[in-house]
C-alpha cells in the first residue's frame, strides 16, 4: 500500500542539516509501514528498502489512479529482485527527495498509459542491481565466489553447501556495495511474476474505506476552502459583496483570486454554504456570448478553409479521384466531454514562511511540486508534495489549476493547512475538456472496390497549443491527428490536412485522448467505404493491413472470438473496428439489436488487445471492462454544451454516467500479447469501441452515425 | 447539540441541524470512508446505513440522524473480521481507483440484508451507485459470491 515516503533517520539528519534543521515537513509525515515493522532497513538503489524482517519496500514514482500500476511497477522490480512477493509493500516517492537526489526516480508523470512501458526497463534494472548487491554481500560473508550463489524468494543460497541467508540478514552489508552498472535482465521465459495474475496491493485498504485519497487528508488545525470560479472561461473577478456573510458561523476568510473567489471556513460545508451567499460580479470578457453552436461553426470553418497546412501527402489524391469508380464523402463530429472522475478536484496546502507542503491527488507530483513552488515564490528545495491516491484521474489531474489555487489560498491563511475542495458543479464547469473535433473524409474506390485515394480534413481544438506549443510544426499538430496521420492502412494516395481551431474552451487529455474521437470517425468511415465497395467490413480492413501484423493480429482475434460471419439470431447484427494507440493494439466487435423505436440492446462486446507483454493479466482484464464503461458512457450520453460562454451541465443529473444496470452483461477481454514490446493498457481498449458499436448500429438499422452522442441520434439503451 | 451513534459509538456534535450527515461524519467526526461525489444524491459515493437503511448521506440533514444509528464502512468489520461483502470485494479484485467502493459496499450490504439471493435484476435495481472506473461486472460477481457465503454461514 503506497504511503508517503519516510526518510530514514540518516537521510532525515542530512535534510535537517542541509536545510538548517527543525524541518516541520518531515516531522508531520505519517508513520509508514516500514517503521511500524521495526527499525527500517537500508536502501538498495533509490527504489528498494530491505528491512531486517525481510519485508521489502518498493518505491513507486507514478500515481495510482485506479489502473493498478503501482502493483504492476512493484512486480517489475520484484521480478528481478527475487524477493518474496508476499512481503512487498509500496510507498510513493517524496518530491522533496526527488529534488534533493537530482530526480533519482525519473519521471513521475502518470498519463498516456506510460507508467509501465516507460519505466519497465529501469525498474527491472534496479531490481536486478539490488539482487546482485545482496548476492555479492552473501558471497563475501561466506568467502565464496558469487557464481556459486543464487537468489530466490528472498533468500540467497550457496549452491554447493546449501547454506542460506535471508535478504534481511545481508541487506546492511549489501547497501555498502556499489550498485553494479551493467546487469543482465531475465529472458521473458524466466519470468515468475510478470504475466501471471497478481493480487493488487492497494485493494485491502480500499475495501476498508481507509483514508487514502486527497479529499481524506486531515491535519491538525486544518481549514477548509470552497471555490467559485468565473463561469466564463478566461473571464475575471470584478468584485465580491460580502455583507450577507458577516458573522456566519465558522467563517475564517474570503480570498479573492484573479478569476475565482474562495471561502475558508472551519469545515467544507460551511465554506461552501457561505460561498453561495456571496454576491460575485464577474467580467466575462469577450467570450460571454459563445454557445455550442457558435463554437461548432467556428471549428467547422476549418473544414471549409481553402488554405490549411498539410500533414501528409502520399501519391496524388486528385488524380486518383478523377479516375475513381466511386467516391464516398462524409463529415463527422465529436463534442466536448468532461472527465468526471469520482473524486472532485482538491488539494491541501500549508504555507509556512518560505516553506510549502502540499497533499494532492495529482497525475504528476513533480508538476504539482513545481506549481506549488512557483505560486508561493519559493525554491524547489523548500517544497514537499505528498502524493495521495487518486479517486480517478483520466487525464484531468495532470493540470495543476487546483494546486495553484490551494497554495494561493494557503498563503492567505499562512501557517494553517487548508484543504481546497471543488464542488461537483465547479468540477463539471471547469475542466480541460476533450476537444470538440470535426472531420471530413473523401475516398475514391476503383472498380474492384479497392480504396485508391483518401483525403482527410481535420478541424479540431489542439491540446498541444496549450501545453507544448513547440510540438506544433508549421501549423500541424500531429498529436491531434492521432490515429489519422499514422493510420495503419496501406492507402496509395493519402492527403491529410489539419485546421487548428481553438475556441475559448480549455481542452486537455482525456482517457485515450484523440484516439477516443478520431477512431470513431476513421473506422466508421472505413465501414462506409466497405459498404460502398460491397465488401465485408472485416475483409475490407484485412486487405489494407497486410503489412501490419500487429493490427491484423488483434483484428483477427476479435473476429475469431466473436465468430465474425457466423449466423446470429434474427435482428442481431455485428460491427467491427481496429485501432492502435498508446503503444498497443486493439480491435472490437459489438453485437447489437435496435428496435424500431430506437432502443439499443448491446448484447455482446469482444475486445482483443495486444500490449506486447502483459504484466498483470487480472488488471489488464479490468482495464478492458473499465474502457467499456468509460467509452460507452461517452458514446451514449457524453456531451458538454455551452450557452453564454459557460458550460450548461452541472452535475451527474445532466451529465449522465453509466450505472451497473446499463453495463453490457457480456464483455469478453481477449488478451493476445505477442511479446517483444511494452504497450499501454489503460486507454487502448477504448479506441475501437465507438466505431465498432456505431458500425453494428449501421448493420442493424442502415443508419450511419456521424455525430455523437447517440442520445442525440434517436437512440437510447433498451 | 445533536447526538448520534456512529459505528456503535455515541457522539454529540455542535453543528447546524441542516448540515448534511456526510460532512458531519467527514469533517467533524473524522470518519472518511463515506465520500463526497456529487452532493445531490446522484452518485452514492456517500452511502451509509441509517438504522440499517442505505442513505445518501450528502443529502440527509444531520438532524434526521439525531438519536439514530449510523453505520459506515469503518464499522462493517466485526471483531477484526471483514464483512463477507468486503471479502468478496477482495476475492474478486473489484476496486480500481476505489473512491466509490465504500458506497458500493454499503449499498451491497444493505441489498443482501434484505434479499439473500438477489438476481441480476435485483442488483440492477438496488445498485445505483456510480463507478467511473467501470468495476460493475466485478461488483455483480462479488455480490453473487457474497450471497453464497452469507447463505452458507446462516444455514
Amino acid at each position: 500500500m503506497p504511503t508517503p515516503l519516510r526518510l530514514s533517520r540518516r537521510d532525515f539528519l542530512k535534510v535537517s542539516t542541509a536545510l538548517g534543521g527543525g524541518l516541520a515537513l518531515e516531522l508531520t509525515l505519517p508513520p509508514s509501514a516500514a517503521l511500524a515493522a521495526g527499525t527500517p532497513g537500508p536502501e538498495l538503489t533509490a527504489w528498494i528498502v530491505i528491512n531486517p524482517d525481510n519485508s521489502v519496500l518498493i518505491r513507486v514514482a507514478r500515481s495510482e489512479m485506479g489502473q493498478g500500476s503501482s502493483t504492476g511497477l512493484a512486480m517489475l522490480v520484484a521480478e528481478e529482485l527475487e524477493c518474496d512477493w508476499k512481503k512487498v509493500r509500496t510507498e510513493f516517492v517524496s518530491t522533496n527527495e526527488q529534488v534533493r537526489r537530482n530526480r533519482a526516480w525519473g519521471s513521475m508523470a502518470t498519463g498516456g498509459s506510460r507508467s509501465i512501458r516507460d519505466s519497465q526497463e529501469y525498474l527491472r534494472q534496479a531490481g536486478a542491481a539490488a539482487r546482485e548487491m545482496l548476492v555479492a554481500a552473501a558471497a563475501q560473508r561466506w568467502k565464496v565466489s558469487r557464481e556459486e550463489c543464487d537468489a530466490e524468494n528472498g533468500v540467497v543460497t550457496h549452491l554447493p553447501s546449501g547454506r542460506k541467508l535471508r535478504f534481511g540478514q545481508v541487506a546492511q552489508a549489501a547497501s555498502r556495495l556499489e550498485p553494479p552498472k551493467d546487469v543482465k535482465l531475465k529472458d521473458p521465459k524466466e519470468w515468475n511474476l510478470i504475466g501471471r495474475p497478481a493480487r493488487r496491493l492497494d485493494i485491502p485498504d480500499k475495501v476498508r474505506g481507509k483514508p487514502l485519497f486527497g479529499i481524506d487528508v486531515q491535519l491538525p488545525g486544518m481549514a477548509y476552502a470552497a471555490i467559485a470560479q468565473c463561469p466564463v472561461f478566461r473571464g475575471k473577478l470584478v468584485t465580491v459583496a460580502d455583507e450577507r456573510i458577516k458573522g456566519l458561523r465558522g467563517l475564517i476568510k474570503v480570498v479573492k483570486l484573479e478569476d475565482a473567489v474562495a471561502v475558508v471556513a472551519d469545515n467544507w460545508w460551511r465554506a461552501n454554504r457561505t460561498l453561495k451567499l456571496l454576491a460575485i460580479e464577474w467580467d466575462a470578457g469577450p467570450n460571454g456570448g459563445a454557445s455550442t453552436e457558435s463554437i461548432r461553426e467556428f471549428v467547422r470553418f476549418g473544414l471549409e478553409d481553402s488554405s490549411v497546412p498539410v500533414a501528409r501527402n502520399d501519391g496524388d489524391v486528385e488524380a486518383a479521384f478523377s479516375s475513381a469508380a466511386k467516391v464516398v464523402e462524409s463529415e463527422y463530429y465529436a463534442p466536448f466531454l468532461n472527465h468526471a472522475p469520482m473524486e472532485p478536484m482538491n488539494c491541501t496546502a500549508l504555507v509556512n514562511g518560505d516553506r510549502v507542503e502540499v497533499w494532492a491527488p495529482t497525475q504528476n507530483a513533480e508538476s504539482t511540486h513545481a506549481a506549488a513552488a512557483a505560486t508561493a515564490g519559493v525554491p524547489l528545495e523548500n517544497v514537499e508534495v505528498h502524493l495521495t491516491h487518486l479517486g480517478g484521474g483520466f487525464g484531468r489531474r495532470g493540470f495543476q489549476d487546483y494546486t495553484r489555487q490551494a497554495v494561493s489560498i494557503a498563503k492567505a491563511v499562512e501557517g494553517r493547512p487548508v484543504k481546497l475542495l471543488w464542488s461537483r458543479e465547479e468540477d463539471m464547469q471547469h475542466d480541460y475538456y476533450r476537444p470538440m473535433t470535426l472531420m471530413r473524409f473523401k475516398a475514391a474506390l476503383d472498380s474492384g472496390g479497392r480504396l485508391t485515394a483518401w483525403r482527410v480534413r481535420d478541424a479540431s481544438h489542439s491540446i498541444m497549443a496549450g501545453v507544448r506549443p513547440q510540438e506544433i510544426k508549421e501549423g500541424v499538430d500531429r498529436h491531434a491527428l492521432g490515429g489519422i496521420v499514422d493510420m495503419p492502412y496501406e492507402v496509395p494516395n493519402l492527403r491529410i490536412e489539419f485546421a487548428m481551431r481553438n475556441s475559448h474552451v480549455p481542452v486537455g487529455f482525456m482517457r485515450t485522448v484523440f484516439h477516443s474521437q478520431n477512431p470513431f470517425m476513421r473506422e466508421s468511415f472505413v465501414d462506409e467505404m466497405a459498404h460502398a465497395a460491397g465488401k465485408d467490413p472485416y475483409e475490407f480492413r484485412r486487405a489494407m493491413l497486410q503489412g501490419k501484423p500487429k493490427d491484423l493480429g488483434v483484428l483477427d482475434a476479435a473476429a475469431r472470438v466473436s465468430g465474425w460471419g457466423s449466423p446470429l439470431p434474427a435482428g442481431v447484427h455485428r460491427g467491427i473496428a481496429v485501432q492502435d494507440s498508446h503503444g498497443s493494439y486493439a480491435a472490437a466487435v459489438f453485437e447489437v439489436s435496435v428496435s424500431g423505436a430506437g432502443e439499443l440492446d448491446i448484447r455482446r462486446v469482444v475486445v482483443a488487445v495486444d500490449p506486447g507483454y502483459v504484466v498483470n493479466p487480472d488488471s489488464a482484464e479490468a482495464q478492458v471492462q473499465s474502457c467499456v464503461a468509460y467509452g460507452l458512457t461517452s458514446v451514449l450520453w457524453g456531451e458538454i454544451t455551452l450557452k453564454e460562454g459557460r458550460v450548461e451541465q452541472s452535475n451527474f443529473h445532466d451529465y449522465r454516467i453509466m450505472r451497473i444496470a446499463e453495463m453490457p452483461k457480456r464483455i469478453e477481454a481477449v488478451l493476445v500479447p505477442s511479446g517483444g514490446f511494452w504497450g499501454g493498457m489503460g486507454e487502448t481498449p477504448l479506441a475501437p469501441l465507438a466505431p465498432a458499436l456505431c458500425n453494428a448500429i449501421f448493420a442493424a438499422t442502415g443508419k450511419r452515425i456521424r455525430s455523437l452522442p447517440l442520445k442525440n441520434q434517436g437512440l437510447r439503451l433498451a | 447539540m445533536i447526538e448520534l451513534t456512529v459505528n456503535g459509538r455515541k457522539h454529540s456534535v455542535d453543528v447546524e441541524p441542516e448540515m448534511p450527515l456526510l460532512w458531519v461524519l467527514r469533517d467533524v467526526l473524522d470518519v472518511k470512508g463515506p465520500k463526497f461525489g456529487c452532493g445531490i444524491a446522484q452518485c452514492g459515493a456517500c452511502t451509509v446505513h441509517l438504522n440499517g437503511e442505505p442513505v445518501r448521506s450528502c443529502s440527509v440533514p444531520v438532524s434526521a440522524a439525531a438519536d439514530q444509528k449510523v453505520l459506515t464502512i469503518e464499522g462493517l468489520a466485526q471483531r477484526g473480521q471483514l464483512h463477507p461483502v468486503q471479502k468478496a470485494w477482495i476475492d474478486h479484485e473489484v476496486p480500481q481507483c476505489g473512491y466509490c467502493q465504500s458506497g458500493q459496499i454499503m449499498a451491497a450490504v444493505a441489498l443482501l440484508a434484505k434479499n439473500r439471493d438477489p438476481s441480476d435484476k435485483d442488483i440492477d435495481a438496488a445498485m445505483t451507485n456510480i463507478c467511473r472506473c467501470g468495476t460493475y461486472a466485478r461488483i455483480r460477481t462479488a455480490i453473487h459470491a457474497a450471497a453464497k457465503t452469507l447463505k452458507s454461514t446462516k444455514a
